[in-house]
């Protein structure tokens, strides 16, 4: 039991959000924010990195619900104006955007294509279940031998590892 | 009439409570481009940010209780010191790089303790934002513990300047326990932490790593409080001229 537990962690946070986002019946305006990302990691959509929670019309407004990664990200206010530039071009403006705390971001919300895409971006994607203890792979060779450099790399979001194996240095995306 | 009396004790507490974070988050701040080597200026100043952060979200609810046109800029660039309402510990000078690294490693044990708590406050928006910050504490804590592992257990020169900022901290650590009046109503009310009883387990937890670290506990012969009634040390006077300096020349300024 504990082993199938182990090998299948569990991607409910991801889950939910998806479901959020299917609930809010409006595709076209989500197909529109797919093309944002953010600023410090271009390979990964706000949607994928789960700054994205919600749409939906309140009188007459679109309402846009958006999540900060880290308390301090400098990103978060140009996160917000791309993404009221974008809606407000394609005419659906002026929109609102509200920030959602609770429940608060988590990397487990992480879709598995942002997994995927970080990885080929050369930064280690966060283990499931926010273990602080579990090693990141590395994300050139795919070693499981991997030690910290730092805690801090070039963004809050990231810790600098090196991987036993090919020697490289690379990103970590912590687990939070 | 009691839930208004709450609603101004919870203004004043997230202002005291966003009064600790970005007086600490500036301090941080002070040593980008001045780090020992560069891991270590990006921790810091990301540590900063997370801070500056946090003081965003506190202010940010702060000005919405206070509902009087007031926004977040304004309680961190327009009130003078006597106005702020920090806990000392987090006003006092960079020093020496033990010294910030002390001074964290007490802060993050703390902010652990108090953030855990603060989850559980009846007002929503508190626990929502402690929520958030202490998962961000929890690595703040691991790096700040490391450091005073390798600093006091390290070179002659590192633990004798560790144990110097340990001694000349400890006497700042006792206000970080206590509860005036407001804290205390608000406590009754189910939304702020009551701090007095993180005493113990802060100690617990200190001693452990001091032990470990080859450094003397002090002893609790000396204490120095105000914070919470606006009295400060001389340092914050110069922290909020250079801080708020630019917002006070160029209102409204951005870039
Ligand atoms: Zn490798």
């Amino acid at each position: 039991m504990v082993a199938a537990a182990r090998s299948r962690p569990t991607d409910t946070a991801w889950r939910l959000r998806l479901a959020r986002r299917e609930a809010s019946g409006l595709p076209e305006i989500w197909a529109l924010l797919d093309r944002l990302t953010d600023p410090e990691i271009p390979a990964v959509s706000l949607w994928d990195l789960g700054i994205l929670r919600d749409l939906a019309w309140r009188d007459g407004r679109l309402i846009v619900t958006i999540t900060p990664t880290y308390c301090g990200c400098p990103a978060m206010s140009e996160i917000e104006a791309d993404i009221r530039a974008t809606l407000e071009q394609a005419g659906y403006g002026p929109v609102e955007i509200e920030t959602e705390l609770k429940p608060a971001w988590s990397t487990d919300e992480l879709s598995p294509e942002a997994r995927e895409a970080l990885r080929g971006y050369g930064i280690a994607p966060p283990c499931i279940g926010s273990a602080l203890t579990e090693k990141p792979q590395c994300p050139r060779c795919g070693s499981g031998q991997t030690h910290p450099l730092a805690e801090f790399g070039s963004t809050a979001c990231k810790a600098l590892w090196q991987c036993d194996e090919c020697h490289e240095a690379f990103d970590y995306f912590k687990p939070i | 009439m009691a839930e208004q009396n709450t609603r101004q004790d919870t203004l004043e507490y997230a202002q005291r409570l966003g009064d600790d974070a970005v007086v600490l988050g500036h301090r941080l701040s002070e040593w980008c481009s001045n780090a020992p080597f560069l891991e270590e200026d990006l921790a810091l100043a990301n540590t900063a940010l997370d801070f500056i952060g946090r003081a965003r979200m506190y202010y940010g609810y702060a000005a919405e209780l206070a509902d009087d046109g007031r926004d977040e800029d304004d309680f961190a660039y327009l009130r003078d010191q006597r106005d702020y309402r920090n806990l000392l510990l987090h006003e006092l000078p960079r020093g020496d790089f033990a010294f910030t690294q002390a001074r964290q490693y007490f802060i993050d044990v703390y902010n652990q303790l108090f953030l855990e708590e603060l989850r559980q406050s009846a007002d929503e928006r508190l626990a929502a934002i402690a929520a958030k910050a202490v998962k961000e504490s929890r690595y703040h804590l691991r790096r700040s513990r490391d450091w005073m592992l390798r600093l006091g257990d390290g070179t002659e020169e590192s633990h004798r300047r560790t144990q110097t900022a340990v001694d000349n901290l400890w006497g700042y650590t006792h206000e970080l326990f206590e509860l005036d009046p407001l804290e205390q109503r608000l406590v009754d009310a189910g939304v702020a932490v009551d701090v007095a009883a993180l005493r113990d387990p802060w100690r617990e937890q200190v001693g452990t790593l001091l032990d470990e670290a080859t450094l003397r506990q002090p002893a609790d012969d000396w204490a120095v409080r105000g914070g919470r009634e606006g009295y400060h040390t001389e340092n914050l006077g110069h922290l909020l001229t250079e801080m708020q300096a630019l917002h006070r020349a160029y209102p409204g300024c951005s870039w």
